[in-house]
This record gives C-alpha cells, structure tokens and sequence, in this order.
C-alpha cells in the first residue's frame, strides 16, 4: 500500500505546485491520476518514487517510511517509474536497458514478450540504440517495457499513451488489464485517455496541485464525462482533458 | 614470447594461446613469431624495420594479425608496415598494441601503417591500444595510419584505446577514389594525466566516396584530449564526422572539425558534442535500482562500447 500524508513540494522559487496530498492507494489497484496539464501530477509521481524529494509530509510504502530513501533505495523496495520524457541513451541498446531493468540477462522470447505488450516486434528492436533514432512514440513504448521488466510493487506510467498510434495503444490498455487482472502489482498511471480511465479501479483528480476528487472509478468517470470542455475523437481515444 | 607480451595479446588482439591465419607478432623492437599463408604474404622490409603484407585479390574471408607489444621500459619502438590488399579481397586486419613497463624507464610504440586498396578490396581494421604495468615510466603509442582506396574499395576501421595509455597521437590520413567507402569509429578512454590527440585528414576525390568518422571519447581526472578532423569533398561525395566527447573531474577536451568542400556536390556534416554525463540518464538508471556510481559506469561502458 502507498500512502501520501500531507505530501507538498515548493519549488525553490516559492512555487507551490504539490499542497498538502493526502493519498492511499491499495495494493494490487490500477489507480488513474488525471487533471489538467501543469497541475502537478508528474511532480506528484516524481516525489513518490523518490525523484524530487518533498518540501512537507511523508510518504509510506506497506507501512515503511520512505520519505528519506532516495531514488536507488525505493527502487529496490519496489517503486519503478516510467518517464514522461524516455531518456535517450548513446551507446546503450533496447536490450541492455530492458536487462538492466529486469537485473539479468534475457533470453530472445522474454524480449520478445516484454516489448510485445507494448505493441513492437523485438526481432526489429532488440539492437537498436536508445539514441536519437528512435521516434517518440518508440522510445515512449520502449520506457514503458523498461518499467514492466522490473515486476515491480509499484509501477508508476506518467502518460503512457503520448505520441504512441492507436494500435499500440489499444495493445498497452489490454496489457494494463493484463496486470489488473494478476494483481502482481500495483498501477499508477498518469493519462487523460478515457480508455485507461475507464479501466480504473480508482481514479483521483488534481487540480492545481491538490486532490480535487478521488474515488472509484463509477463515481469519478461519470463526472468527468460530463464536463463541457471534453475533447472528442472520431478514433474513440477521447482526451478528458 | 614473453608473459607480458601473451597477457598483452590476449588484450588486443584475438589471441587464445593461438592466432588464426596469417600473423606477426613484434615483441620489444624484434619478430617473436611470424606466419604466412598461401593468400597472405609477411616480408621484412630490406630498408627499415617493419613488414611488407601482400595480400592476393581475390581472397576471401581470411585474417591478419600484427600485434606489437612494448613489455620494458626504455624501449621506443618504430615500426613500418604496408598492406597491399588486391582487388576483390575481403579481409580483416587486426593490429593491436600494448606498451608495458614496471619500471622508470619509457615504453613507446610508434607504428606506421599504410594500407594500399586496389579496386573493390574490402577491409576490416581493428586496432586496440593498452598501457599496463605499474611503471612510472611513460607508456606512449602513437600510431600513423595512411589510407589508399582506390575505385569501390571498402575501410572499415575500428580503433579503441582502451586504458593506461599516457599519451597518445594519432594520425589518421586516407585518399579516396571513385565509390570507395571509408568507415572510422574510434573510442578513446583517459584518466589521471592521460594526454590522446586524434588528427584525421580525410580527401573524398572520387565521384560517389564517402567516409563517416565517429570518435566517442570520455575523459577522466586530469586527462587532455585533442580532437582534429579535416575532411575535404574534392567531388561530389559525402562526409560525416562526429565527436562526442563525455567530461568528468578536471579533464580537458578540445574538438576542432574542419569541413572544406572544392565541389558544389560534396555534402559534408559535422556534430561535436562535449558535456557531462547527463544527470537524467544517472535518474533513469537509478530508478532501475542502480546506484549513481553503478549507473555512470553503465553509461560511460556503453557509450564506449
Ligand atoms: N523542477 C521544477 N522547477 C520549477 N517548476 C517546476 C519544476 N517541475 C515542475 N515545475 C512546474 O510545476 C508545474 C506542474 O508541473 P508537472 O508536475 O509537470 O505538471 P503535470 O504533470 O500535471 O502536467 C508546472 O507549471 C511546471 O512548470
Ligand atoms: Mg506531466
């Protein structure tokens, strides 16, 4: 379980972009932040898995205070966080990332398996370099795998579906429910996307740096759709906000 | 051969208590071992030190090795050897080099090389470089590398300077006719007081050549390091270099490419990139649960790789 108490982060300048978050999330939930750009969720998620440390509060994984681990230590406690921005990498290949990640070696089909959840073929992918040649939805999908090799407790996804197309992203919501439905772990995934929304046990809404609502996902969504200013896409990925 | 010269090859070159094919081994100024084959001709030159390789056209698939290894201090070893690969062949070259000493005396090697391509040889050159031994002598290698290529030929070259060396310079120059294709990729790693200089001079005279150098270099401590490429589009060619460089400590490193195009269709590109280890990609790595000095060696082997 993760519990936010009275979580805030100023930045140096006095900025309050995170104000006294309180949050609890069960184990073994697929929980949906959502609100508008800016409104502090990454900076939310950055403090949780030890990015960013918080101004005020703490922060507890299954009982444990780890408020004062940094980045490493929570990450072998079980917190994985995949980037909203994949970090590029000269020299380093999808394989050797996604190994690390795993901390071993991987066979072919593993590879295979991991980058298949997230929509690409690993026979084209394996050697490729986390360079600058990798597009922005591939290097997205290729982060998201990072994340997924960990099996971790707590996997954290900071806008999965940016500039990844339509047939990924109907792959990656199955793997998400995939992962609901093992109740491995615990998923935290930051997206306006109302299908990923729609899968929510839970979902919780910041605003402003604050928890505007939170609760499952049959009472939020509703609101959520009814609010005027929803985009709508032929396609069906409608973006709430 | 020596102990050294064996711990040494087994560095550089692909040496497991065996070489395969045509080889020479230079130990210490003279020939510890040498090997020919019915396609690869070894030869002393009569003039200087150093080796004549005639390799026939046509042969295919085959390799020569020239290890040269510097295992004391006071030697300074200066070598020629010219490689006439005939047409058609596809072969690979493997010259590794390893300077050692345990004592105050110097240990250098200073090898020039020059590689003659007729129309549509292939060629893989691999060059690896290490200094060991707990010496305070200095341990230097300074290689001259001259390229010939004529019509379609192929040089792909791959130079690595792995550790220990002191100082280094290296001089690369290649000529290239009509459709011929030169490949450099070099890695350069130096620490404490390391001094490497890389100087490339490459003229694209043929119609349709091309060349790519890529140098990926980091420097540690209180290293030095020069980076001078000047690549010349006489025709209608392309050329591509790139410097990356990583810094760290109190290290130094200076990039100075120099593109000159003689021909309205020559298209030449150069990128340089000096900077420290990006912090974010230390973050990424120790959200994988590495620490931040298990992610910079990830990160530095990688690039390096
Ligand atoms: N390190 C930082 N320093 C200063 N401002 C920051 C920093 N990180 C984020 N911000 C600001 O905090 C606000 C919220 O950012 P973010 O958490 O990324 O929002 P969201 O993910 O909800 O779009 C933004 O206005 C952003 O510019
Ligand atoms: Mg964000």
């Amino acid at each position: 379980m993760l519990r936010l108490e009275h979580v805030a982060w100023t930045t140096p300048d006095g900025d309050q972009i995170v104000r006294d978050i309180d949050l609890t999330i069960g184990n073994g939930k697929l929980v949906v932040i959502t609100g508008p750009n800016g409104s502090g969720k990454t900076s939310l998620v950055k403090l949780v898995a030890g990015i960013m440390e918080p101004t005020s509060g703490r922060i507890y994984l299954d009982g444990e205070d780890i408020t004062d681990a940094d980045v490493t230590e929570r990450a072998k406690k079980g917190i994985a966080y995949a980037f909203q921005q994949p970090v590029k990498f000269k020299g380093m290949t999808v394989k050797d990332m996604l190994e690390l990640a795993a901390g071993e070696d991987m066979p072919f089909v593993n590879v295979c398996g991991l980058l298949g959840k997230v929509g690409l073929c690993a026979e084209e992918y394996i050697d490729r370099e986390l360079s600058g040649s990798l597009s922005g939805g591939e290097s997205k999908r290729i982060e998201i795998a990072t994340v997924l090799a960990r099996n971790a407790k707590l996997s954290i996804f900071d806008e999965p579906e940016a500039g990844i197309d339509l047939w990924s992203f109907t792959r990656l919501v199955e793997t998400f429910q995939e992962l609901q439905n093992e109740q491995k772990g615990t998923l935290l995934v930051i997206s306006h996307q109302e299908r990923i929304l729609s899968i929510a046990d839970e979902i919780v809404v910041i605003a402003d740096g604050v928890v505007e609502k939170a609760g499952p996902r049959d009472e939020i969504l509703p609101q959520l759709l009814a609010q005027p200013h929803m985009a709508c896409c032929p396609q069906g990925k409608r973006e709430i906000w | 051969m020596n102990k050294i010269t064996e711990t040494l090859m087994r560095i550089v070159s692909e040496y497991d208590g065996d070489l395969k094919g045509a080889y020479n081994i230079r130990e210490d100024g003279g020939c510890a071992a040498r090997q020919s084959t019915e396609n690869i001709k070894i030869e002393s030159k009569e003039d200087k030190p150093g080796l004549e390789v005639h390799i026939k056209a046509g042969t295919k698939g085959e390799t020569v090795s020239i290890p040269a290894c510097v295992t004391r201090g006071g030697v300074d070893d200066l070598v020629y050897n010219d490689f006439f690969v005939g047409e058609d062949a596809d072969v690979t070259i493997v010259a590794g080099c390893g300077v050692h000493t345990d004592d105050g005396g110097d240990a250098r090697h200073n090898g020039i090389h020059r590689f003659f391509l007729a129309k549509g040889a292939k060629v893989l050159y691999t060059e690896k470089h290490v200094g060991t031994g707990e010496g305070t002598g200095k341990k230097s290698i300074d290689p001259v590398t001259e390229i010939f290529m004529e019509e379609d030929s192929v040089l792909e070259m791959d130079t690595v300077q792995i550790r220990g060396v002191d100082r280094s310079v290296r001089k690369t120059s290649a000529t290239l006719a009509a459709r011929a294709k030169l490949v450099v990729r070099e890695r350069i790693m130096t620490d404490g007081e390391d001094f490497a200089q890389t100087d490339f001079d490459v003229v694209l005279n043929g119609e349709d050549s091309g060349a790519d150098l890529v140098s990926r270099s980091v420097a540690r401590g209180k290293s030095r390091q020069v980076f001078n490429s000047w690549m010349r589009g006489m025709n209608r060619c392309t050329g591509h270099s790139e410097c990356d460089a990583i810094l760290a400590n109190d290290a130094n490193v200076v990039a100075a490419p120099a593109l000159e195009a003689d021909h309205v269709d020559a298209e030449l590109i150069h990128e340089a990139a000096i900077g420290k280890i990006a912090g974010e990609q230390i973050l990424k790595l120790r959200t994988l649960g590495l620490t931040e000095e298990e992610a910079e060696e990830k990160i530095i082997s990688g690039f390096l790789k």
